[in-house]
Formats: C-alpha cells, structure tokens, sequence
C-alpha cells in the first residue's frame, strides 16, 4: 500500500549494519548508543523518529531535569494543600475552593515565531490551550510575554505584526479574552523574539482528567484534525537548536494551526469529559504521535497496541516515521471503555470532529505500532517518554559577570548629567514614556479580544488580568506575567526572584490572593557553560523565592537554544503568578477613576538608590551594577495591606512600581482613565535620603500607589502603621487640572505635564512605526 | 435566578418560567463565541435564553432569536457564507419574513450580522476593516431608529457605547440600496465619531423593511453587566447600555409588562 519500503522491527535485526540519519534528526553519537542499548538491536527509521523527538531537549528536558527537581523539592505540606495536580502533568491544578479548580500554564512558541511569526505565534496559543482541555478544564483565558528586538531593526517590523496578527487570529477565533501579558523591546531579542503564551482554565473538582492509558482492552482513538507533513522535527531541529546562516531553512517545520477546529474540538471535549466518555486524554503538540502514545501507555496500564496506517491523514505520501513525528495541530489523544465507543462517536459526529480508533491499552509493557500488520515499532514506552537522557550539564559563573556587576550606573557616564531642575526632570519623565518599552501598548492589545465570554474584571493594561469564574459568587482569580531580563542578566538568581516579586505584587496589587506559579524558562544554549550557569541561578533563585513566598510551581516550560549566530539572549525566566478573589468585583485598577476628585494618594515602601539595570539606565545605554534588591517579606506583608484594602474596600486605584520608578507609576495611573494628579516628593526625598532624580527614577522592589477617598486614610494609615509598613501621603487626584504637577525640592518650583500632550505621544509611538489601526481615531467620546 | 458557568454548551430546551416574559432563542453555530454571553444578556433583560442548534430546523416555539458572534465555520470562504445554509437558518428565514401575522424577531450580532446579509435577510454585505486588523474598542453608537422590536427602549438619537471586536466589520452596499436605507430610516446604529472601519456612511446595524430583523457589528451582549462592560463615566468596565437592547425586546414580546 506504500510507494516506500517499510523498515520493520525483523527487518531492523536481519540488517543490524544499515546506517541511519540519527544525527541528522538531532540526535547525538553517545545517545543514538544508548537507543542501540535499550532495543539490543539497531532501531527502526519509526523508532529512531520517536527517539530522537521525544529525547530532544525540548520535550525530555534533558539538560534542565537535574534543576528543575528543585522546584518539586523546594516544597513544603503548606504550599502543597491546594495543590490538586503538580509538575509532570499537562497543566498543573489548583483548589480554588466551592469546589472549582484552576488549572494554569505557560509555554514557549519562540523558534518557530521567528521562522513563520503569524503561525508560530497562533500555534503557540493553540498548543497551550490544548493542554488546558487535557486536563479536564474550560480554558476561559489567555496571556502573552512577548519580546521582540529593537523597535527599529527591520526585522521587528516582519516579527511583530506577524505574531501580533497570529495570536490574534487564533485566540480571538476560540472565544478566549486575552487578559494580558508583556511586551517588551530590546536588541537581545534580534533574530529572537520571546513568543510565549499563557492559558488558563476552570473545571469542578469531578471533571479532572489526566494523561494515562488504563484498562486493558480499552480502546485508543486519535481525534480531530487530520495529520499532516506540517512541524515535522518541530521539537527536534527546530526547538532545541540555534539558528545560525548556514543550516536550511527550517520554515516546513514549523506548524499550520486552524483555530476553527480547535474551537469545535474544545466544546467536543467538553461534552465528552461533562457524559464521562474518556478514561485518559492526551493532546498531541511536540512530537504528535510519538509522545502521546509513548506518554500514555508509560503512565497508565505500560503497554499499547496500534495500527499506523488507520491514522486520518491529509498527505498520503507521509512515511511512517514522519506520522510519528509530525506536530499537526488541533489533534487529541483518547482511552475510551469498549462500551462507551458509540457514545463517544455520537458526540463527535455532532460537532463534526473525524477520528480513528488505532488500538488497544495491554499490559504487555510494550508499546507496539503496526503499519498494515508489520510491526515497525516495539519498545518499552517509558524509555521513549522518560528515560530519556539527562544530562548534568557543566556551567561556570561567567568570567565577565564580575566586571559587568562593578559597572554600575552611578560609576558609569550615564549616571552623570542627571535631570536635577523641575524641568530637565519634566522631559525627562516624557522621555521616558515615550520610549518604546514604556510607550501604550494597545495598537497591540487592540487586536485581541478582551470581552469575550463576558466575565473579563480586568484585562491589559491594569497589573493583573482578571477573570470571574463563578457567576453566582464572584469567585475569580487573577494572573500576572513578568520578567525584567536585564535584572536577570546582572545576576540571574536575583534576576528570577525579582520576576516572581513582581509577578506576585501585581496579582496582589488587584486584589488576589498569590496561589501558584508557572513558569516559562527562555535561555540560550545549554551547551555553553556561561549559559547553563545563568539556567541554574535562575532555578535556584526562583525555587528559594516560591519557597519564602509559600506559592508552588505548578508547570512550565524550559525553552533553551534561544540563541542566533552566536549571540544568546539575556536570561528570560518569565514568571506567571495566579491568585484567588472571593469576590472579583472588589478587584483594583490601576489608574485613578474619573470619580475620584481630591482622593489621597500614597506611596507604600522604602525608595532606595536603585538605578542599575533601570529604564532610565536603559535610556543612556547603560546595563551594568547589581539589580535592585528584593525582600520577599516586603512583598509578603505589602501583598497582605493591598489584600486587606481591596477586600475592605478601601482603596479605588493600585499600581505598582516596576520598570521606570515612581515617574511612570505615576504617568501610567494618570494615562490609565485621563485623570491628572498634584504631588510633592519633598517628604520623599526627606524621609528616604534621596534625591529628586533617583526618587522618581529609581526601581526599589516592593512599592505601590494606591489612591483612596479621604474617608478612609486613617483607617489605611492604621493598617500600615500596624504593619510596620512605610507609607507617605504624595498628594491629590485631580480630576480637574488634565496633568500631571510635581513639587519637589528643585530648584525651580514644579513641573507639570498635560495629560493631553503626555497620551498623544505615549500612544502614537507604536503606530508610527508599524501603522495607524484607526487613520484619524484617537479615542472614543461620550458626547 | 441562579446565576451559572455552564462548562458546556446546555442546548436542552428549558421550561418556560412563568417570570421569563419571553422565550428568546439562541443559535450556536460550530465556531460560535457569543452565545453563552447573549444568553446571560437575555436572562438579565428578563427574558429566557433557548439554545437552538445549527443542524436542528425546530425553533421549539421561540418569540424571538438572537444570531450570536463569533466566527461560524471559522468564516472560511466568507463570514456567513456557511452558516446561511444550515437548518435551523431555513426556518428563521421563513418565519421571519412570514407575510402573515408578526414576523419573527430576529438579531444578529457581528458574525450574526454577516449571517443575517448572507441569508438575505438583511441588505449590503461585510468586507474587511479598511485598516486591514483586527480591532477591538469600546464604540460609541447613535440609536437612529428607536422602532424595530429591538430598539424601542432606547430614545431617539441616544449615544450608547458598546464594545466592538470584528476584523470583517466594514458595511457596503450598493447606491440605490443605500439612498432606501437612509430614506426609510431603516439605519438603526450609525458610528460617533471617526469611522472605526471604513463603513458607508458610518453604518453600524441596519433593520429590514418591517422592523422586525436587525443586525449590527458592535457587541451589546458585552455591555449588559456593570463590572464586566466597556469603560463608561461611572467607571471602570461599568458601562450597561447594551442592556436595552434586551429589555426591549422582552418588553415588546410581553406586551411591555415585562
């Protein structure tokens, strides 16, 4: 039936000599040796296909395993009582309590977002969602940490519209909001820009799903969309190498996602979790076949039974080993009861989803595949899915890092001919809100859907993005992603706990209660000592701070190799944070309301001079000295204030400080509604020892603006004061003046910006380089 | 009434609650995304939601039917051009221009909209937004036409806003057609300020002759809960202006005792 020869398992030990492409398909020499080890035989081409995807770095996470355990080991009974499902699944689940769980995870879609950014990007979304569904859960929303290289580099301008438009087509064609995310310019990113993307879902504790095969006799289905030659070695050559000019383009490996099918397969899924129709469900993303069956037959009964040729496919040219390896997308994995077989196609003939029952789960411990009755496969699943090689990778501490972390701001040239005069210091906070990093971001976060689904509290660009899950209580959670890479690059363990210190101060700066962690890992190549140091500080850093902070991680991705030509990126370890409202409604924006005339304005936390690695910094082309310092308990009890007041409705705007200080703290809460303030930094600059510049410049951790009505001060200021927490009264809102005024000790009075001046440049940076949506619209009216 | 996540699509028919003034139907198409949310817009408007599925032609006695958003048949070939073939379209295309009796109420939102001029039962046509993106916003609208079952709540001339989220969302139409749209009133919402997409003459939803079907391309289902609509005055996401558009058509349904 095949215009190919057909490499059996009795062909494969009759002809123990036939050279195979193993290095080709990325594997290594020592690891091909292995392969001849397990099998005592040479494998077959299906075989070797399945080895070499499913031991690539990006699905056995080899070279990251030996530090990853930290974050399963750094763990303690207290952080664990909510945790329903940890690490290793899918997606990891969390109790939300009135029996509803969340289930949330971010991944990588870097390499491939490069090659084809439109696809990359959407299949990215696709994937991650696909994840979500296995667990059982309604994905109800989405996030994106995008970084792509410096806005004027001409191939930012290929890169970002493309990703924009993927993440778009895709997730707006699910029905899932996007909530929100980062985005982030730097030249870093040149040749390769960070696409990641988050997901979340809810479920009722009775619907959690996980990936095994059990029951012997129980019947094995592949569903949905049909396979395809689409990302073939997406997870081998693509994910888990550098780019570099001289290898082949690698555009055929990256996959083609229709959403269309992914939404009818979403509800399909649904209805077959909500009748009990599935004993396990995998979805099929890296290594398509060759992972799900691998990784359901090693978790559940150890064996399975399959017939390749019965595979639904759209390209009958495929060979076997290439329908292992292809990563079509839109495609599930199922294990369903004999007597539940003709329920189960009911449901998937009413939402018009095609499958193929392949086989059977056994108890053999051999995962066997057959193409018209030969059997081209036969080994044990759990050395394909978990056996895989590990690696201890060596590292050493850069001998670079030293003189980078003495170059600090204040030493360098940049750190000289500071803005000290109001109106240096005026043009100075212009500057720095116009830059790109600091500029609006919503010609991107226009082109996502925010509403859809109907229970988005908060969404771009407030600090968390906030979803309802229960219409009838309010029980909701809210998520934040962060990563401040120049942090992490002058020193890496510091670097990782500042992203989760951010991460868990947004989500508490709206009001939830810090849960669960995901993380996403984006490095350079393992295989260079100076980056593998960086991975493991990163680790390390972030599995110490989860501790202290008492929130597990729950899952996450490592994406390594995100290096072109040489040149690795600054370590990324983005870091998402979910938290728990009661009640969502209590949520807290962050930008001053159009009602909130004469409210009070105060500054929580300790401003220290802390301008390495700052926007500011960033401006004067400086990156060099030790980041800012975090205090994880500073964020614990801040967390708990902003908790307090949100809960006992205290507080009306919360914003925190991060990249570009109390300046643009200060601009985003006034940009955010159109709602100037009036405030002094005298008090500031007294009782912190600072001076004008570094009190609206610095980037101290573990600060935060809130605004609240008159009538609630003393009862706010009690609770610091009780806390033993700083907070300072800065001044007004001013709904009336259209700026923003500083007073300070300059020498020359205060300075004030129009809000009208201020947005107008703010919100044309982006546009004017990659194209005005609306020609002529600015915002709408209401008269 | 109890409020609900459902985790699934419940496409089972209710009973008729004899406090719901109107049994207003709700099509899920494959690829639809608006229909959980312009059911909860129906309940808060006090009427109920009856799912009705795309391959099902029985309308189960439904007073009204709302063609939610979404990308139907992931609006391959054209937005609309699947769904207008599907069963259950066959009959809220005759019972809604039924020449006998009250037609059919019937509205179509965004891809709704797309389906309702495919079907023939509205006029003119969607192409792409002019600046060729996908765009979502909080829209000011002018309610031209405060007659049509869906719109009698509203006064004449009202500002509302309403989110809007379409890539396909500009209206053309032919000259002729659009001298007799203008002529007869029959432009239910116009944009307020610079066009969002390139539409002619800043159309945003239009009815037919007799009132009784209307379309539009922004979303009212999304500005029906305060807390969960667009920004309005009073604050963050508390805009409700949408919300009309479902009392209104339960209080014409009911006899205005809704």
């Amino acid at each position: 039936m095949s215009d190919f020869n057909i490499d059996t398992v009795e062909n494969a030990g009759d002809t123990p000599e036939t050279e195979l492409p193993w290095a080709e398909l990325g594997l290594k020499q020592d690891e091909y040796d292995r392969i001849l080890d397990i099998l005592g035989r040479r494998p077959t081409a299906a075989e070797l296909a399945m080895y070499s995807v499913m031991w690539s770095e990006h699905c056995s996470y080899k070279s990251s395993k030996v530090h990853l355990r930290q974050f399963g080991d750094k763990v303690t009974e207290e952080m664990k009582k909510d945790l329903m499902v940890g690490i290793g699944e899918n997606a990891g689940v969390t109790d939300l309590g009135e029996g509803w769980a969340v289930t949330f995870k971010i991944e990588s879609h870097n390499h491939p977002s490069y090659v084809e950014p439109y696809q990359g990007a959407a299949t990215g979304i696709g994937g991650i969602v696909r994840d979500i569904i296995s667990m059982g859960a309604r994905p109800v929303a989405v996030m994106d940490p995008l970084r792509f290289g410096d806005i004027d580099h001409p191939d930012t301008q290929r890169v970002l519209p493309g990703v924009v438009a993927g993440i778009g087509g895709y997730g707006n064609s699910l029905g899932l909001p996007n909530i929100g995310g980062e985005v982030v310019f730097d030249s870093v990113y040149q040749q390769n820009p960070l696409v990641n993307a988050l997901a979340v879902g809810v479920l009722k504790h009775g619907d959690l799903r996980l990936a095994n095969a059990s029951g012997v006799g129980n019947k094995v289905v592949l569903f949905g969309a049909r396979t395809g030659g689409d990302g073939i070695g997406g997870a081998s050559v693509l994910a888990s190498e550098s780019f570099d000019d001289t290898k082949p383009s690698k555009r055929p490996a990256v996959q083609v996602g229709d959403p269309f099918a992914e939404k009818v397969l979403i509800e399909c899924c649904l209805e077959l979790f909500h009748n009990n129709l599935v004993e396990g469900i995998q979805d099929l993303g890296a290594a398509g076949i060759s992972c799900a069956t691998s990784e359901l037959a090693s978790n559940g009964e150890g064996g399975m039974h399959v017939e390749l040729t019965d595979v639904l496919l759209r390209d009958h040219t495929l060979t076997p080993g290439e329908i292992l390896m292809s990563e079509s997308q839109e495609r599930m994995m199922a294990v369903v009861t004999p007597e539940n077989a003709e329920a189960f196609e009911a449901v998937l003939a009413r939402w018009g989803v095609e499958f193929s029952w392949l086989g059977e789960v056994t108890d053999t411990g051999r995962l066997i595949i057959d193409w018209d009755g030969e059997t081209i496969v036969d080994v044990d699943p759990r050395t394909v899915a978990h056996d895989g090689p590990v690696y201890e990778r060596p590292y050493h501490r850069p001998a670079w890092q030293d003189e980078l972390q003495a170059d600090t701001f204040r030493s360098a040239e940049a750190g000289q001919g500071l803005p000290a005069s109001a109106e240096e210091l005026g043009e100075a906070v212009l500057d720095l809100m116009t830059s790109p990093n600091m500029a609006d971001k919503s010609w991107i976060t226009d082109q996502f859907d925010r509403f859809v689904g109907g229970n988005t509290a908060l969404s771009q660009p407030d600090d968390s993005g906030v979803i309802r899950v229960d219409e009838a209580t309010g029980l909701g959670v809210g998520l934040a992603t962060d990563c401040n890479d120049r942090y992490a690059y002058l020193d890496p363990y510091a670097g990782a706990q500042l992203a989760l210190a951010e991460a868990y101060r947004n989500v508490a700066t709206a009001g939830a209660v810090p849960l669960a962690v995901s993380d996403c890992l984006n490095f350079g190549s393992p295989e260079d000592p100076e980056v593998m140091w960086q991975f493991a500080e990163a680790v390390r850093g972030l599995a110490d701070a989860c501790m202290e902070l008492g929130i597990p991680v729950t899952g996450g991705n490592v994406s390594l190799y995100n290096q072109t030509a040489g040149r690795a990126i600054h370590p990324t370890p983005v870091v998402g944070v979910l938290g728990k409202f009661d009640d969502v409604s209590r949520r807290t924006p962050s930008g001053f309301q159009r009602w909130a005339d004469g409210q009070a304005i105060y500054l929580l936390g300790t401003t220290r001079d802390e301008l390495n690695g700052s926007e500011f910094a960033r401006q004067r082309g400086h990156l060099g000295g030790l980041p800012p310092a975090v205090d994880l308990n500073v964020e614990k009890t801040l967390g708990e204030i902003l908790i307090n007041a949100s809960r006992d409705g205290m507080i009306d705007a919360a914003h925190d400080l991060s990249e570009g200080g109390l300046a643009a703290a200060l601009a985003e809460m006034s940009l955010r509604f159109g709602v100037g303030s009036r405030t002094s930094v005298h008090e500031l600059c007294e009782r912190d020892e600072l001076d004008p510049f570094t009190a609206l410049f610095s980037e101290s951790q573990g600060r935060v603006l809130v605004s609240l009505p008159r009538s609630e001060e003393l009862r706010f200021t009690d609770m610091t004061t009780a806390r033993g927490f700083p907070a300072l009264r800065l001044g007004v809102v001013d709904a009336e003046s259209g700026g923003i005024e500083v007073a300070g000790p300059f020498p020359d009075g205060s300075f004030g910006i129009g809000l009208d001046e201020l947005k107008e440049a703010w919100s044309s940076v982006i546009p004017s380089k990659f194209g005005q949506v609306n020609a002529g619209v600015t915002t709408t009216t209401t008269d | 009434m109890t409020a609900e996540t459902p985790l699934i699509g419940d496409h089972t028919v209710p009973e008729t609650s004899p406090l719901a003034g109107a049994r207003i139907g709700i099509v899920t198409f494959p690829g639809t995304l608006d229909d959980r949310d312009a059911a909860r817009a129906v309940r808060l408007g006090g009427g109920t939601p009856v799912p009705l599925w795309h391959a099902n032609d029985a309308l189960h006695g439904v007073d009204a039917v709302i063609l939610p958003g979404g990308f139907s048949y992931g609006d391959y070939l054209r937005a609309g051009a699947i769904a207008r073939f599907a069963p259950v379209m066959n009959t809220i295309v005759a019972e809604a221009g039924a020449a006998a009796g009250s037609p059919l109420p019937v509205l179509g939102i965004c891809n709704g909209f797309q389906i309702l001029t495919e079907a023939h039962l509205l006029p003119g046509s969607m192409i792409k937004n002019d600046h060729l993106k996908f765009t979502c916003r909080d829209q000011v609208l002018r309610v031209e036409n405060t007659e049509t079952a869906w719109t009698s709540q509203f006064t004449q001339d009202e500002l509302i806003t309403v989110p809007m989220k379409n890539q396909d969302g500009q209206y053309v139409v032919d000259d002729a057609t659009l001298h007799a749209l203008e002529d007869q009133g029959r432009v239910v919402f116009r944009y307020v300020g610079a066009s969002p997409n390139g539409s002619k003459n800043d159309i945003a939803g239009v009815a037919n002759e007799r009132g009784n079907v209307v379309g539009l391309m922004p979303h009212p289902e999304h500005a029906v809960e305060a807390g969960y609509g667009p920004d309005d005055a009073t604050g963050l996401r508390e805009g409700t202006d949408g919300l009309t558009i479902f009392t209104s058509v339960v209080s014409s349904l009911t006899g205005g005792n809704a």
